[in-house]
């Protein structure tokens, strides 16, 4: 399976508050220490759940 | 592409201050979606804030801000669109500033039916002053000045602002992200007083005390007692224990306040 998207995180912003881990269907992203990371790229469907509850503004859907 | 936030947001203002999973960040998202379905435009628009976690929404947000004393918000806002009633005014903050210390300006704004859109972020708490109860802590819950639990009812926003006299109030939550910004394009839309009640979270003050695990727990709760006006007509009072109606509850036409003020104006300076 090949990446619908590609995930941005703004470091500087995240606060590890891991909504969008939870809430990502696909289980892309993963928690690294307090910064989410991208852990399985290729798995993203695009679905925009991830930065659509972010509280920080920290994470960005690029459609592919 | 992804949404574009930061044209609304004040350069250099980022990363907010609140706390990680705090629901405020969430409502600004939203905020700044129905603002640009509205197209409203920078100048012409003017958001107002009391004091508070989220009062501090207005101060990202590159527009006319007002960030005023605690309370408010309503009757800073009320004077702003009595001097430019051609203004789009929002107004916003939480549920301890909207309906503790200023519930007297909320309900009268409500009562005028002056045409602003209100959005309240009710987290059940004073989140800033360190999670002292407000009239939405729910009975039994805890808060620092309710150590044994809240004796007290609560107050349903909603509820006050319909009974006030505001002519369009909806509800919807911090989990329920898209209905956020749709509520909230329609109350700005609507001619009148209208009341966006989002339930939303504090994890650091309200959540840890109340033993919730995490700010996912507190969301997956926001989606369980959320139920859609439809969905709850087919349903009786036993299955709606618990529940908090969702959507638009309340819509009616009625004369605006700065309409029915510049009819008078005209009345007596005519005469
Ligand atoms: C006149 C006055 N009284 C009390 C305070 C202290 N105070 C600051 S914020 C706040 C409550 C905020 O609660 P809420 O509006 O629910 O917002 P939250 O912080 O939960 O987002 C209080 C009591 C104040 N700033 N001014
Ligand atoms: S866009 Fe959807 S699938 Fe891709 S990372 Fe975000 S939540 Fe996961
Ligand atoms: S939701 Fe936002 S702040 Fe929270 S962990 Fe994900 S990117 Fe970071
Ligand atoms: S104290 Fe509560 S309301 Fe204030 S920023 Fe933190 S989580 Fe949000």
């Amino acid at each position: 399976m090949s990446a619908k998207a590609e995930i941005e995180i703004i470091e500087e912003y995240c606060k590890g508050c891991s909504i969008c881990v939870e809430f990502c269907p696909t289980k892309v992203l993963e928690m690294d220490a307090f910064v989410v990371k991208v852990a399985n790229a290729d798995a993203c469907i695009a679905c925009n759940q991830c930065e659509l509850r972010c509280p920080d503004f920290a994470i960005k859907v690029h459609k592919l | 592409m992804a949404y574009d936030y930061e044209k609304s947001i004040r350069p250099g203002k980022l990363p907010h201050i609140w706390c990680p999973g705090c629901g405020h960040g969430i409502v600004m998202k939203g905020l700044i979606r129905a603002m640009d379905t509205c197209g409203l435009e920078k100048n012409n628009t003017a958001i107002v804030s009391g004091i508070g976690c989220a009062s501090r929404l207005p101060g990202y947000m590159d527009f006319n801000t007002l960030h005023t004393a605690h309370g408010r918000a309503a009757a800073f806002a009320t004077g702003i669109k009595m001097v430019k009633p051609e203004m789009t005014v929002i107004c916003c903050g939480g549920d301890g500033d909207g309906t503790a210390i200023g519930g007297n300006h909320f309900i009268h704004a409500c009562r005028r039916n002056i045409d602003m859109t209100y959005v309240i972020m009710n987290n059940y708490i004073y989140g800033m002053t360190g999670g002292q109860f407000s009239p939405c802590t729910p009975t039994g819950m805890k808060a620092s000045t309710t150590p044994y639990g809240n004796p007290d009812p609560i107050f349903d926003i909603s509820k006050l602002a319909i009974g006030a006299g505001a002519t369009f109030v909806a509800r919807t939550t911090s989990f329920h992200a898209t209905q956020i910004d749709k509520l909230i394009a329609e109350g700005i839309k609507h001619k009148g007083m209208s009341v966006i009640e989002v339930l939303d979270d504090c994890p650091t003050s309200y959540g840890r005390r109340n033993k919730f695990r995490s700010v996912v727990d507190m969301m997956k709760r926001l989606k369980e007692v959320a139920v859609p006006v439809a969905a709850a007509a087919k349903m009786t009072d036993e299955q709606l224990e618990g529940k908090v109606l969702t959507g638009v509850l309340f819509k009616e036409e009625r004369a605006e306040y700065t309409d029915q003020y510049a009819k008078l104006i005209a009345r007596v300076q005519g005469a």
